[in-house]
């Protein structure tokens, strides 16, 4: 099928951008990469009368890092622009071991950080990579500008708490600090699929190699990205064993997330994955926040 | 709403005026007559309609024309730039070459796409593992060949492009 018309515009400033988005409202819409937007716009599911297209504004990609070590990246930052980039694989390397597994990289050649986190699907990689870090949003409008924590945003299938007047203008990623570990791992039935179950790991130990802080973020077990709460807080002052993994593990799969079926997965196999997934995730995040 | 853009194919440079919802890939097949890029889905799934667009793979069938005004693209046209009917296949591209003597194709619905996917994926890795090119192909279906060909192929033209290389320094 071919997109219904619209009426294309392609601001080269911000403001222009944000007086469009103003002025149109609900009926307009940001085109960034436009690697979900245009499939769903050949398939008529989305039929937005104006399409305001960001690739023209300057300043909008970048990567850098802020005096205080926290790495800021603008929104229109391609995919494989992220993925290849030192700053990234040195300061959030979390986020660098995700990239890959982001679509194929005809995909990720155009598609952009902004656009994955703002369109908030259940099955992305980032916006649980983004909760997992505790990473900051900066939302802009022509009235001004708010940031939002990536906890905060992710509200449901497909919802944010954007407003149609605002951008995604930069995500903020603070440090992690000393004595830390991560990983990230899914299973997708081939490389660049969308993932049946994924999942970020982030753990901190205190001085005597307890576990102080466990973090471990979900994806395509919910309607967004799913924190597993119960698991984290049984690791908490834990020392970490692969015992102690495999019962934390268990939680995360049984009682954190309340996976559906679809095409894809039966209910049974996403928890089922989801529990290989943490244990193998937790021990890598272990080994590594030791290795430091 | 239409829009006029100036964009350069295979290096020639085209003045068209299209509506702003002509997807690029119609745009090069229709407006252009450049049928080579070929269309299966338009969803983003099979790598069928993969173009070059300033060097670096893309699907064509998720841009819109009136995106790449002022831009330069590589269609599989653009690989043997001086074929004509006196051609024969020593003319071809060595990716080309290769995928024939591998049998990397069968109907060759898919083939243009993975040639286009391969072409800047050569070039970044003149000697790529058959781990790496699995994944380099992996946003090409093929429905006829089981992939074994090709990523023989991959082998092959890999082999050729760094032979040309020594050749040409
Ligand atoms: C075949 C295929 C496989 C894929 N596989 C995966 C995968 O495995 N994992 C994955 O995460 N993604 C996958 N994707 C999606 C891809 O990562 C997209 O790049 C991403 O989801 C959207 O980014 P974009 O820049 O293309 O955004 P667009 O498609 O341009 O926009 C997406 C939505 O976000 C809005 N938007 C965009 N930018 C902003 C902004 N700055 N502020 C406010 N709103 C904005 C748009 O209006 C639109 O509603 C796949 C896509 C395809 C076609
Ligand atoms: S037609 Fe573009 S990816 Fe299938
Ligand atoms: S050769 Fe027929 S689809 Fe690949």
């Amino acid at each position: 099928m071919k997109p219904a018309p619209f009426q294309y515009h392609a601001p080269h400033s911000l403001a222009d951008a944000l007086s469009l988005l103003a002025e149109h409202g609900y009926d307009a819409k940001p085109l960034a990469g436009g690697q979900s937007l245009v499939p769903t716009m050949n398939f008529r599911l989305a039929q937005p009368g104006i399409l305001v297209d960001l690739n023209h504004i300057p300043g909008l990609a970048y990567i850098r890092l802020g005096s205080d070590g926290d790495l800021h990246i603008g929104a229109m930052t391609r995919h494989s622009t992220v993925e290849q980039d030192l700053l990234v694989a040195q300061h959030a390397p979390l986020l660098h071991e995700t990239m890959p597994h982001i679509a194929h990289r005809q995909i990720r050649n155009r598609g952009t950080i902004g656009g994955s986190l703002a369109h908030a699907d259940p099955s992305a990689e980032l916006p649980s990579v983004a909760v997992a870090l505790h990473a900051r949003f900066r939302l802009q409008s022509q009235t001004g500008e708010r940031w939002v924590a990536a906890a905060d945003f992710y509200q449901g299938l497909f919802t944010t708490d954007l407003t149609p007047e605002e951008l995604l203008v930069e995500i903020v990623i603070p440090p992690l600090p000393a004595r830390s570990g991560y990983a990230f791992d899914e299973v997708a039935r081939r490389p660049g699929d969308y993932a049946m179950v994924g999942v970020a790991a982030i753990v901190i130990l205190d001085a005597a190699g307890r576990c102080e802080e466990a973090r471990l973020v979900y994806l395509s077990v919910g309607e967004g990205p799913v924190s597993a709460t119960q698991a984290a807080a049984a690791l908490k002052g834990r020392q970490p064993s692969p015992d102690l993994l495999a019962q934390v593990a268990e939680i995360a799969a049984t009682d954190d997330i309340d996976p559906v079926a679809d095409i894809h997965a039966s209910a049974a196999y996403r928890r089922q994955l989801a529990r290989v997934l943490a244990q193998r995730t937790l021990a890598r995040a272990f080994e590594r926040a030791a290795g430091q | 709403m239409t829009h006029t853009i100036n964009v350069t194919v295979n290096g020639t440079a085209y003045q068209r005026t299209v509506e702003a919802r002509l997807l690029l890939s119609d745009f090069l097949r229709h407006d252009l007559g450049l049928t080579g890029t070929h269309v299966g889905c338009e969803q983003g799934s099979c790598g069928a309609c993969t173009i070059l667009l300033d060097g670096e793979a893309v699907r064509s069938c998720l841009l819109f024309a009136v995106q790449v005004d002022g831009h330069e693209l590589t269609t599989v046209e653009g690989l043997t730039p001086d074929w004509d009917m006196a051609s024969t296949h020593e003319d071809l591209h060595p990716i080309q070459i290769a995928f024939r003597e591998k049998h990397g194709l069968q109907c060759g619905f898919c083939t243009p796409g993975f040639l286009m996917t391969l072409v800047p994926f050569l070039a970044e890795n003149p000697d790529p593992t058959e781990h790496e090119i699995r994944q380099a192909i992996s946003g090409n279906l093929c429905r006829c060949t089981g992939y074994v060909g090709i990523v023989e192929a991959v082998k092959l033209a890999a082999e050729l492009l760094r032979e040309d290389d020594k050749v040409t320094g």
